[in-house]
């Protein structure tokens, strides 16, 4: 199955994660990311797409491949429309849960990816965007 | 209307039956030699005469409901063979076109009845259409269901197979996870092992993750409770197997795993052994070899 340019997953269940999770492997294949390149973007995108369904209430993930002109890239943008985040900056910081997690899957997303951005203020949902260049 | 109706259809399914079959007999086998090799159309026109026999026999009662008694053995006869379908892999649209394709047959059987009021062909053409979608639909509900029979059976397997605790040694588990840490089928592992831990009065749990393509913060954490649900019931745990992008990504994660742990099940064994005082020694003269897994 040849990973098109740019697909829209649906994350609302616990299922959804695993499919987001194939989905960007998929694509990071296609790119020719290397082995430890496709797993930390794979893992990266496994912990946002779970952010999105514990902390969003459910969300989408779109993954496009990304061409600059020579380098090729994936990169993945999940939307919710959640209650959003108060402070970013606290947010971003290791440890810092609301949830019982381990407090490391927004700032550890960051870290595997070569682009991070995230925007999100309450009550108008939260929008990141991760990639990685080959 | 509607029993005048279904007695009209039921008459025209006795007189011309020989015709209507001979014509849904060429109807199947068009729609067989699309997708040959599955089904003979030999089988197909047996188990069309015979469902043509049983919906001739339920028309006659009066009854225009496929889903009352009298269609009862009908259904029983289409569920079996949508059932059959489906495990052998057939489309939905091919199973329901086995049923659809009466239609024609039936609908030229009618247009070709002498002396037949127009009122009485539209009441006769009615209950035929509506018999033939209500059986095409039950057809396809089975057919739908028994694929979710496959699904759920596969789940099953799955999930079983995935949750073996295996003795190494007297003391020594080894928990070989595969696949997705991450859904409430890990919950089940988890406690697999710890009740395991208990069944075989184990020291030294040996957590196996080669099978695991992902370790995300969610499967660290459940890794970690589990090593230390283990370790308050006494069982020392290591953990073994994991690749070297998983350990880079784990630091870049952030993600600390206070745990021992071992590049491989083999590596892992051995510690165990030493843990609980065995040393694997080869029997003289042959070479030394190292416990293997």
């Amino acid at each position: 199955m040849p990973a098109p340019r740019s697909e829209v997953l649906e994350i609302r269940a616990s299922d959804d994660i695993v499919r987001v999770r194939q989905r960007v492997r998929t694509a990071s294949v296609e790119v020719g990311l290397g082995l430890v390149d496709q797993t930390k973007i794979v893992t990266a995108a496994s912990e946002l797409a779970r952010n999105t369904l514990d902390y969003g209430g459910g969300g989408t993930a779109a993954i496009e491949i990304i061409d600059d002109g020579g380098r090729r890239g994936v990169r993945i943008v999940f939307e919710d429309d959640g209650p959003g985040i108060p402070d970013i900056s606290v947010a971003m910081r290791d440890g810092y849960t609301t949830g019982g997690g381990l407090g490391l899957g927004l700032s550890g997303a960051r870290r595997l990816s070569n682009e991070f951005d995230i925007r999100s203020s309450p009550g108008a949902g939260t929008r990141v965007m991760i990639a990685r260049w080959k | 209307m509607d029993r005048s109706g279904t007695m009209l259809f039921a008459d025209l399914l006795g007189r011309a039956k020989t015709r209507i079959m001979a014509d849904w007999s060429a109807e199947l086998e068009r729609a067989n030699a699309r997708v040959p090799g599955r089904v003979s159309t030999q089988e197909l026109v047996a188990q069309g005469r015979e469902v043509l026999e049983l919906l001739q026999s339920a028309a006659s009662s009066g009854d225009s409901d496929p889903t009352s008694a009298a269609y009862s053995r009908l259904r029983d006869l289409l569920a079996e063979m949508s059932r059959a379908r489906a495990f052998q892999g057939f489309s939905p649209t091919e199973t329901a076109t086995f049923v659809f394709s009466l239609k024609k047959p039936v609908f030229d059987a009618f247009r070709t009845e002498p002396d037949l009021s127009p009122d009485a062909m539209s009441a006769g053409l009615w209950t035929a259409t509506t018999l033939i979608d209500g059986l095409g639909l039950f057809t396809m509900e089975v057919f739908q269901k028994s694929r979710e029979e496959v699904i759920i059976r596969q789940q099953r397997e799955i999930s079983e197979l995935s949750t073996p605790v295996v003795k190494l040694w007297d003391g020594v588990l080894a928990l070989p996870l595969i696949g997705t840490l991450d859904s409430e089928r890990t919950q089940v592992v988890m406690e697999n092992l710890l009740q395991s831990i208990v069944d075989h009065t184990a020291e030294i749990a040996i957590i196996d993750i080669t099978g695991v393509p992902t370790v995300d913060t969610l499967v660290a954490q459940h890794l970690l409770k589990t090593v230390a649900a283990a370790r308050l019931m006494g069982a020392d745990c290591i953990i073994s197997g994991i690749r070297p992008q998983i350990a880079q990504t784990m630091v870049h994660l952030g993600v600390e795993l206070n745990v021992v742990s071992k590049a491989t099940l083999a590596d892992a064994l051995a510690l165990a052994l030493q843990r609980i005082g065995r040393r694997v020694v080869s029997a003289s003269p042959a070479p030394a070899v190292r416990a293997s897994a």
